[in-house]
């Protein structure tokens, strides 16, 4: 089972000066297929959580298992690759590499994983067109509205098919149309490709849309709510 | 892959690109012309001093530099004489007898370098014709002599006189001779000022009682740069247990070492022009890393390993510094070529002294293509050095502080 799970994870910032418990113990876990949001008010650990899970930053206490692997136990490099098969991020904003275009893009992982040329063309058609941007595929990033850029991003987060796609507030820069807009790809490509997607957010109208809403405040998870559809 | 991704950043930021390929740019144009001009300048000073008398080139008897004797003469054989023939860098070949001798009127008495020349030949190099203050140039071999001005001014003498010469010629024999003074010469060098007397070849060979014979052979060269093939040519043309070749080096061993003391002054002056140069490039260098390291984090954080991100930076800097050198050049060769045409005149106490001397007082620049080429890659191993710069960031970068800001 391709499942995330934390236990007692604890992240200090600053140790040396005013320490900030950006997380304070959090067990979590998180199974294949799940569409969860992570929300609470702003410093609340939402980023900084998405961030251990990743492997982007290590925790100072407690234990990350992504699929199995345990996230501490590797060495930067290994990260890399491990977060380059595994789990796609999409950030906040400016997520893309602004001098290519949508479709190299969307390619560039699958690139440096060195797919052969006609599966990531494909495979980049194909997401480009699941996210509705058949028509942009050459445009470059500032070419694109905030909402395109986004679903270039995911489509990129989705490109060499990861068990999991992390999620910063990837609508915070968007309209009300173009958040709606992304959260019906993510939730179809969840339904489809059997992804597991973890955001987190503000928006109560992205909130509405999980499956799983797990409520942080002061680093520490404060509820944790399943709904069905 | 990676490359195209440097590629495409170059132009990316076309504001950017243009300030660090400008950078570079100046750096080459401001170092190339510095040297050209340095080099030119001592190029020109010893072009001036050299064929001022001695020549690039000289060849003697075995032996005679060390001891500067009459009885080192040897005889002017026909091969010797058109030893340009034999190599083609020597434009002119000047046949000269040398030695002291005593020349007096009535009570005064001094001593003086009595040189036989062929006047032609000898105002081909160095100009002697363009130093008569007063009266007229030698012919080919008339009984006259041609004093410089300190000469005639010890003694008393004026144009027309006549000077009378006494001296210790070819093996022992006793030279005498009197001449009358047809022209006067001016040299800004006071040593020369005071002691030179020039007769036509043939009489200083009949004074000397050295008929037929020279002391020296000066070779006339366009340039420094026609040394080496000269030598050569030469050491495979003489008999060299019979003659002694000489460059310039040999017999002006005080310039050479000013030359050399002058350069090791540049040498700080160089210094501080390529560390402001690194300064400028390092400053644009640094600005890029900056102002990319969100970008850096997230390039990371998807995947791309630390070397293959340091590397896809180092390269664009390299081809910025690559195409900055090249430019640097293109702008150089114009800028060069210019003042290498019309160079610059200097004034003041200065070109003063240098005009004393009769030389010229211009800088012109050095137009040639190893300089272009020198300061061109030396700019651009900075800028490779420099570099390293980004790579060294990228691998201490920490993602999550990146991408925070
Ligand atoms: N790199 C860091 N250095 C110092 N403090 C940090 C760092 N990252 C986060 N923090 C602090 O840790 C706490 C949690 O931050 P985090 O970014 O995870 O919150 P968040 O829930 O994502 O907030 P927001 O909703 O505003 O994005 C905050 O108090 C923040 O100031
Ligand atoms: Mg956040």
């Amino acid at each position: 089972m391709k499942v995330i799970t934390t236990k007692g994870v604890v992240k200090v910032y600053n140790p040396d000066k005013i320490p900030v418990k950006a997380l304070n113990g959090v067990d979590l876990e998180i199974k294949e297929g799940e569409f969860t949001a992570i929300v609470g008010p702003s410093g609340s650990g939402k980023t900084t959580l998405l961030n251990v899970i990743g492997g982007l930053d290590r925790p100072d206490e407690g234990d990350v298992e992504v699929g199995g692997h345990d996230i501490d136990a590797m060495s930067d490099n290994d990260l890399i690759d491990f977060r380059k098969e595994h789990i796609g991020f999409v950030f906040q904003a400016y997520n893309l590499i602004p001098v290519l275009t949508a479709r190299e893009n969307v390619e560039f992982v699958m690139l440096l994983q060195n797919r052969p040329k006609k599966e990531r063309r494909e495979r980049a058609e194909e997401l480009l067109r699941a996210v509705g941007l058949e028509d942009k595929m050459d445009k470059r990033p500032s070419e694109l509205s905030g909402g395109q850029q986004q679903r270039v991003a995911v489509a990129r987060a989705l490109a060499p098919k990861p068990d999991f796609i992390l999620a910063d507030e990837p609508t915070a820069n968007l309209d009300s149309k173009s958040s709606a807009n992304l959260l019906d790809i993510m939730a179809e490509l969840n339904r489809e490709e059997k992804i597991t997607f973890v955001f987190s957010t503000h928006d109560q109208r992205v909130i509405d849309r999980a499956r799983r809403i797990v409520t942080l405040v002061d680093g520490k998870v404060s509820s944790d709510e399943v709904r069905g559809e | 892959m990676l490359f195209r991704l440097a590629w495409r950043n170059i132009w990316r930021n076309k504001r950017r690109t243009a300030i660090t390929a400008a950078s570079i740019l100046f750096a080459v144009l401001f170092a190339t012309f510095m040297e050209a001009i340095q080099k030119g300048a001592w190029d020109h000073m010893i072009n001036s001093v050299v064929n001022y008398y001695y020549g690039y080139v000289q060849v003697h008897e075995k032996g005679y530099w060390d001891e500067q004797a009459i009885d080192k003469a040897f005889p002017l054989v026909d091969s010797l004489m058109k030893l340009d023939e034999k190599a083609p860098e020597i434009r002119e070949v000047l046949p000269r007898i040398e030695s002291f001798a005593l020349a007096s009127t009535g009570d005064h008495t001094s001593g003086v370098m009595v040189v036989g020349i062929d006047p032609e030949r000898e105002n081909s190099m160095t100009s002697l014709r363009d130093r008569i203050s007063k009266g007229k140039y030698l012919e080919d071999d008339e009984e006259a002599a041609l004093v410089a001005e300190g000469v005639a001014e010890n003694l008393g003498l004026s144009l027309g006189d006549t000077i009378v010469l006494i001296s210790q010629g070819y093996h022992g024999v006793n030279a005498a001779g009197k001449y009358p003074i047809k022209g006067l010469v001016n040299f800004g060098s006071p040593d020369l000022n005071k002691q030179m007397v020039y007769l036509p070849l043939p009489v200083a060979q009949y004074f000397y009682g050295a008929t037929g014979l020279v002391t020296s052979l000066a070779l006339k060269l366009d340039e420094q740069d026609d040394i080496k093939p000269v030598l050569k040519a030469l050491y495979t043309e003489l008999d060299t247990s019979a003659y002694e070749v000489m460059d310039w080096k040999e017999m002006l061993p005080d310039l050479v070492e000013a030359k050399t003391v002058d350069s090791a002054g540049n040498v700080i002056v160089y210094i501080i022009l390529y560390l402001i140069i690194a300064f400028g490039i390092f400053g644009t260098i640094l600005m890029m890393s900056k102002e990319r390291e969100y970008e850096f984090g997230v390039l990371i954080s998807i995947g791309l390993h630390r070397w293959q991100l340091g590397l896809t930076v180092w390269m664009e800097v390299i081809m910025l510094g690559l195409l900055g050198a090249l430019m640097g050049i293109l702008a150089s060769i114009p800028l060069v070529w210019y003042f290498h045409v019309n160079p610059l005149r200097f004034s003041g106490d200065y070109a003063a002294a240098m005009e004393k001397f009769g030389f010229e007082p211009i800088f012109p620049a050095i137009f040639e293509a190893h300089i272009f080429l020198t300061q061109a890659l030396l700019v651009f191993i900075i800028t490779a050095l420099l570099a390293l710069y980004p790579i060294f960031k990228i691998r201490k970068l920490e993602v999550v502080q990146a991408m925070r800001a």
